[in-house]
C-alpha cells in the first residue's frame, strides 16, 4: 500500500470525524464531545498532511507548528468569555490568511516545478480572493467588536460605485493572472492587493446589530477559502471540510439574518442606521432605587432576565446568576429570554450565563417567552436594547422595524438596567423606557443587581 | 486529481454541510461557530506540503507563515471552543 494511499484513507477517516463531531455540536449534551471528536479528526488529517512525499525539509513545518500552536493555544487559555467575539474572528482571520497563503505557494508550482494549469490557476485565485477577503473582514471585524475602531457603520456616498469598481477590477486582473498565472506577475499583486481591499470594503458598512452576522458569513468565507485552496493542490480532505464550515457557516448567517427579519443583502448594503431615524421619542422615564427594586422582585413570582451585550461589558452575568437564584429560593420562577442577535455574535448571551452556572434549560429563546410574557411580573433588562424596542413592531420609520423583538414591554413591570440615557448599539432610539410599566434602574449593571442581591441577603 | 471527482465530494459535503446545523438551537451557536471555525484550520493539513516541497525557497516560507496562521486557527480554535462547552451545564445531569 503507498503512502499517499493510506493517506487518503485517513482523510476518509478524519472527514467521518468531522461530520460525528458537527452533528453532536448540535445538542448541548453532547457538544463537548463532539468538539473533541472533531479535534481527533483534525490530528489525524494533519498527520496524514505530514507524509507527503513532496515535502522533503520539516524545518519550516515545525517552526510553523510550534510559533502557530503557542499562539493559539495562549490566547485562547486567556481570552476572556466577554471578548470570545472578536477572538473567533482573529482566528477566523488567521485561517483566512492560512488558505491565502496556501493559494500563493501553489502559484510556484508542484515539486516538477511545471507550469500550472487553468483550472489549478482559477481555484488558486479563489483561494487567495476568498481567504483574503476573510483577512481583513475578519480584523476589521475583530477591531470593530473590540471597539479598537469606531463600530458604527461607515457608509459614504459613491460606495456602490467605488465597490463596483474594485470588483469589475479584482474579476479582470483574475482573468487576466488565470492566462498566465505566475507569482511574479503584476495582475497577482493586483488580485492581492485588491481582495484584501474588498474585504475591507465589505465590513466597513456593516455595524452595530449587525455584527453577529458578518461574524457568521467570515466564518463561512474561511471554509469556502480552505475548499478552494483544497481545490488548488488537490486534496481532498481540505474541500471535503472547508465545504462543511462553509455550509454551516452559511446556515448560521442566515438564521441570523431571518432573526432581524432581513436579508442578507440588505444586512450586507444598507449601512444599518444609516439610512434613516425613526421619529425622536418624548416622555420621561422612571428612575427607580436598588431598594425599591427589590421589594418589587421579593413579591414577584415570575421573573425573567433579559440580557444584552451590556451584561457582557459590565461583566454582570455571576452576579445576575445569584440574583436568580436567590429569586428562586424565594418561589419565584426564574428563566432567562435570549434574542437570537443579542450580543456580538449568534449566542453569545448563552456562553456568559453557562460561564455563570446557569443551567442551560433556564435559557429561553424568543419564541418561547414571547406566547406567555403576559405572564411574566418583571421583565429584568440589562444592557439590552434593540432586542426589546417596540419600535420594531409598531414605528414603520425605525430603522429597525419588522425585526422580531422580545416583548417585555408586555410584562407587568419591565426593569431596564443602564448605564445612562444614550442610545444602544444602533443608535436607534428606544420609547420601551418611556413606557407606564418601565422602571430604569440607572448605573452599571453589575453594581445594580449586587445592591439587589444584597439587599436579599440583608432582610 | 480528478476535476469532477472532486467537484463530486464538493457537492456532497455543502448539501451534508447544510444538514448537519440546520437544527441546533441557539444556545449552541457559538461553540458551534469557533468548532466549526476551528475546523476550517483544515488548510493546515496542506500547508505542509508547500511550506516542504524542494523546488522554491519562497513557497517554503509562505507556506512556514500559512502552518502557522493555520495552527493559530486549529489549537486556539479547538481550545477555546472547549472552555466554553466545558461551561455549558444541565440542571439535571452535571450538577456538581
Amino acid at each position: 500500500m503507498s503512502l499517499d494511499l493510506i493517506a487518503n484513507l485517513a482523510y476518509i477517516v478524519s472527514a467521518i470525524l468531522f461530520i460525528f463531531g458537527l452533528k453532536m455540536l448540535g445538542s448541548p449534551a453532547t457538544a463537548r464531545k463532539g468538539n473533541g471528536l472533531s479535534a481527533v479528526g483534525m490530528l489525524i488529517a494533519v498527520v496524514a498532511g505530514l507524509t507527503d512525499q513532496g515535502i522533503v525539509s520539516y524545518e519550516f513545518i515545525v517552526i510553523g507548528l510550534i510559533v502557530g500552536a503557542l499562539l493559539g493555544s495562549v490566547s485562547a487559555r486567556l481570552v476572556e468569555m466577554t471578548s470570545m467575539p472578536e477572538m473567533v474572528a482573529l482566528f477566523n482571520g488567521s485561517g483566512g490568511a492560512a488558505s491565502l497563503l496556501v493559494g500563493w505557494a501553489a502559484l510556484y508550482g508542484g515539486g516538477d516545478a511545471a507550469p500550472v494549469s487553468t483550472f489549478i490557476a482559477v481555484t488558486v485565485i479563489l483561494a487567495i480572493l476568498i481567504g483574503g477577503v476573510t483577512v481583513t473582514g475578519s480584523l476589521l471585524a475583530y477591531g470593530k467588536l473590540s471597539e479598537r475602531i469606531g463600530s458604527g457603520a461607515i457608509v459614504f456616498t459613491g460606495q456602490r460605485v467605488v465597490n463596483s469598481l474594485l470588483l469589475a477590477g479584482l474579476i479582470g486582473s483574475s482573468v487576466m493572472l488565470a492566462m498566465d498565472p505566475s507569482p511574479d506577475s503584476t495582475w497577482f499583486y493586483a488580485v492581492l492587493v485588491l481582495s484584501l481591499l474588498l474585504g475591507v470594503m465589505a465590513v466597513i458598512p456593516i455595524g452595530g446589530a449587525d455584527m453577529p452576522v458578518v461574524i457568521s458569513l467570515l466564518n463561512s468565507y474561511s471554509g469556502i477559502a480552505a475548499c478552494a485552496a483544497g481545490f488548488a493542490i488537490g486534496n481532498n480532505i481540505l474541500i471535503v471540510a472547508g465545504a462543511l464550515v462553509g455550509a454551516s457557516g452559511m446556515i448560521l448567517t442566515n438564521i441570523m439574518c431571518k432573526a432581524m427579519n432581513r436579508s442578507l443583502s440588505n444586512v450586507l448594503f444598507s449601512g444599518f442606521g444609516a439610512v434613516k431615524q425613526g421619529k425622536a421619542i418624548e416622555g420621561e422615564v422612571k428612575p427607580i432605587s436598588v431598594q425599591d427594586a427589590y421589594y418589587i422582585l421579593e413579591a414577584a413570582g415570575n421573573v425573567c432576565f433579559v440580557p444584552g451585550y451590556g451584561m457582557a461589558v459590565a461583566q454582570a452575568q455571576h452576579v445576575v446568576k445569584e440574583l436568580g437564584e436567590l429569586l428562586e429560593k424565594n418561589g419565584c420562577e426564574v428563566t432567562y429570554a435570549i434574542h437570537p442577535v443579542a450580543g456580538r455574535m449568534p449566542g453569545h448571551m448563552n456562553v456568559l450565563l453557562a460561564e455563570a452556572d446557569v443551567p442551560y434549560e433556564q435559557l429561553l429563546e424568543m419564541d418561547e417567552i414571547n406566547p406567555r410574557i403576559e405572564q411574566v411580573d418583571v421583565a429584568i433588562v440589562i444592557g439590552a436594547n434593540d432586542v426589546v424596542n417596540p419600535s420594531a413592531r409598531n414605528d414603520p420609520d425605525s430603522p429597525i422595524y419588522g425585526m422580531p423583538i422580545i416583548n417585555v414591554d408586555k410584562a407587568k413591570t419591565v426593569f431596564v438596567l443602564k448605564r445612562s440615557m444614550a442610545s444602544g448599539f444602533s443608535g436607534v432610539d428606544n420609547p420601551l423606557f418611556f413606557n407606564e410599566n418601565t422602571r430604569m434602574l440607572f448605573g452599571d449593571a453589575k453594581t445594580s443587581i449586587g445592591g439587589v442581591v444584597s439587599e436579599f441577603g440583608s432582610s | 486529481m480528478d476535476i469532477v471527482f472532486l467537484t463530486f465530494i464538493l457537492v456532497l459535503s455543502i448539501f451534508l454541510g447544510f444538514e448537519l446545523i440546520s437544527k441546533v438551537p441557539a444556545t449552541l451557536h457559538t461553540p458551534l461557530m469557533s468548532g466549526a471555525n476551528a475546523i476550517s484550520g483544515i488548510t493546515l493539513a496542506g500547508a505542509f506540503i508547500s511550506a516542504g516541497i524542494a523546488n522554491s525557497e519562497m513557497a517554503n516560507i509562505l507556506g512556514a507563515i500559512a502552518v502557522a496562521m493555520a495552527t493559530i486557527n486549529v489549537v486556539g480554535g479547538y481550545m477555546v471552543t472547549d472552555r466554553m462547552l466545558a461551561m455549558f451545564k444541565s440542571k439535571t445531569g452535571a450538577k456538581k
